[in-house]
């Protein structure tokens, strides 16, 4: 409705400042602050047990935070709720729940419709073109338990999708992938960055960081470094971030990333 | 008539449970069902002790508050660092028994059949009736099973949306802005109404098996959570009704055969069930061998 002055007034999507989360008085998350840009697609990145996930949820409100804060678009989480999409790690859901894939996309605008009304045909109408926009729309019919791990995948981001936010958060999204689907989801977030949202994924493959996204935020407990590609997905910064876990291939004059 | 009442009584619990079954199994809770229906004696038998009578506004408000104790220290338990089967071990088992000191004790002061508890006589049912103002309004009971089940449908139907999503993706729920924990609440605070209404009818052993057994059947016949509801209802009523009607010819436990009826329904079903019973994925396997 009024998106226009809320771009004016320069609100970053997403802006965390001091965060710090624990399980059980280990810390996890070290206060970690960061600033996403408007309108980019921003991969997190660190190692295995970096806390990526955690911060994601921390963000979200999934995890409690010992300490810091979270701003989106200049206000409260619990305020800009309708703005955020979120997809979770595929592994973390039952895929023999009884329910077909059109079902599950439709759960993506539970948080739009209150407490009582029920989806209806909008919604579904919605779930289908969502569904079309990942190449899933013959599967819409298909109980979650036929579908392969990327399809699966597919699900869940035509479910973000239907929540029709402004900022979107992905974790791990790739994991697992087939190539089909690693083809659907970049083509996905070419869309929703030529239409001006702002994307952060949790990302694992150190070869495609490049290719794929315009910002890196890395992480290994604390926030080692956040920027553009280009300034910040250096090798010295890299190494800072995995530590001995990192190996560099230089083959034919470019240096290739291998993470662990 | 006595016919009528012991049916409709058992038609209710067997509906009730059923309804809630679903959710349970689906949440991988069926353990937690079990704790609370033998974690609500103590609040049966603290109700009976405070109020004096059997009163079944009381012992409904003793059990619920028990039932979501049973729950809130399993999770206590579990977040502190213990596994989650054996936090529900120790919760349920320390309660029961606490429950069965409590009777015992005070054997002289509650009207209350320990065995009756444990196993329910749903034959009685019909003869411990309610009067209001002088009027026979029928089975105790029977009132008990129909609010109970009202506010499950109510409940249920209304939050339908809320109750199938924070089943399938909690962190999704939370991450929409739906209060899961509250949810999460609501359907073990009904959990416990159920079980308390069904104590004296199937006892507190048997109700778990009209909480797992009609949905678990239920749970291999479809692949859409509505209809599996509805067939988890049929499937516990048919058990309830014709449980009843074996009892009759056996001169058997009633609760014992209505429970047993539900397993038979289940093995048939998970031998011969068309999308997910062993005969289809034993051909469904030859097929694939045949092709190869």
């Amino acid at each position: 409705m009024n998106r226009e002055t809320k771009r004016e007034t320069a609100a970053a999507p997403l802006s965390v400042t001091g965060m710090t989360v624990a399980y059980q008085k280990k810390a996890v998350v070290e206060n970690v602050s960061f600033t996403l840009p408007e309108g980019r697609l921003v991969a997190l990145i660190g190692p295995n047990g970096a806390g990526k996930s955690t911060l994601l949820k921390a963000v979200l409100g999934l995890v409690p935070s010992i300490s810091g804060s979270v701003a989106i678009y200049g206000d409260t989480y619990k305020k800009m709720r309708s703005r955020v999409g979120y997809v979770p790690q595929r592994e973390s859901v039952d895929w023999d729940f009884p329910t077909d894939a059109l079902d599950v996309v439709m759960m993506g605008r539970y948080g739009h419709l209150g407490w009582i009304k029920r989806p209806g045909r909008k919604e579904k109408e919605l779930a289908m073109n969502t569904l079309e926009k990942v190449g899933m729309a013959d599967f819409a019919r298909r109980q979650i338990s036929q579908l392969s791990g990327g399809q699966q995948q597919r699900v869940f981001l035509a479910r973000a999708l239907a929540q029709e936010a402004d900022l979107y958060v992905m974790d791990e999204p790739f994991a697992g992938v087939d190539a089909a689907t690693e083809k659907a989801i970049i083509a996905l977030l070419g869309e929703l960055k030529r239409a001006g949202k702002t994307v952060l994924v949790v990302h694992h493959d150190l070869s495609t960081v490049e290719e794929y996204f315009d910002h890196v935020l890395l992480l290994n407990k604390k926030l080692i470094a956040a920027g553009s590609v280009e300034t910040t997905f250096t090798p010295q910064l890299l190494h800072e971030t995995y530590g001995g876990k990192l190996a560099i291939v230089s083959s034919g004059g470019r240096e290739a990333l291998v993470g662990e | 008539m006595m016919d009528f009442w012991i049916i409709l009584t058992a038609v209710l619990v067997a509906s009730a449970c059923s309804i809630l079954g679903c959710f349970l199994i689906l949440r991988r809770m069926a353990l937690v069902g079990d704790a609370i229906s033998h974690a609500v004696l103590p609040g049966i038998a603290i109700a009976f002790l405070m109020s004096g009578t059997r009163d079944s506004m009381w012992m409904l408000l003793g059990a619920t508050a028990f039932g979501l104790l049973t729950v809130f220290l399993i999770q206590t338990l579990q977040t502190s660092g213990l596994q989650s089967d054996a936090s529900i071990g120790i919760v349920f088992t320390a309660l029961f028994a606490v429950g069965v000191l409590l009777i015992s004790l005070n054997a002289q002061h509650i009207d209350l059949d320990l065995d009756c508890v444990l196993f329910g006589e749903i034959a009685y049912v019909p003869w411990d009736t309610w009067t209001l103002g002088g009027t026979e309004m029928g089975p105790r009971a029977v009132w008990m099973l129909g609010i109970t089940l009202t506010v499950i449908l109510l409940l249920i139907g209304l939050f339908y949306k809320q109750f199938k999503i924070c089943a399938f993706d909690p962190a999704m729920a939370a991450a929409c802005g739906i209060p899961v924990l509250l949810f999460h609440y609501l359907l073990m605070g009904l959990v416990s109404m159920t079980a308390v209404s069904s104590f004296e009818s199937v006892g507190a052993i048997l109700v778990v098996g009209m909480l797992i057994i009609p949905a678990a059947t239920a749970y291999l016949l479809t692949n859409r959570l509505g209809v599996m509801i509805g067939l988890s209802v049929a499937v516990g009523i048919v058990s309830a009704v014709g449980g009843y009607l074996v009892s009759y010819l056996l001169d058997a436990s009633i609760a014992g055969c209505i429970v047993s009826m539900a397993g038979i329904l289940f093995i048939l079903t998970l031998i011969f069930s068309p999308s997910h019973g062993l005969i289809v994925k034993f051909a469904r396997k030859r097929e694939a061998a045949g092709v190869l």
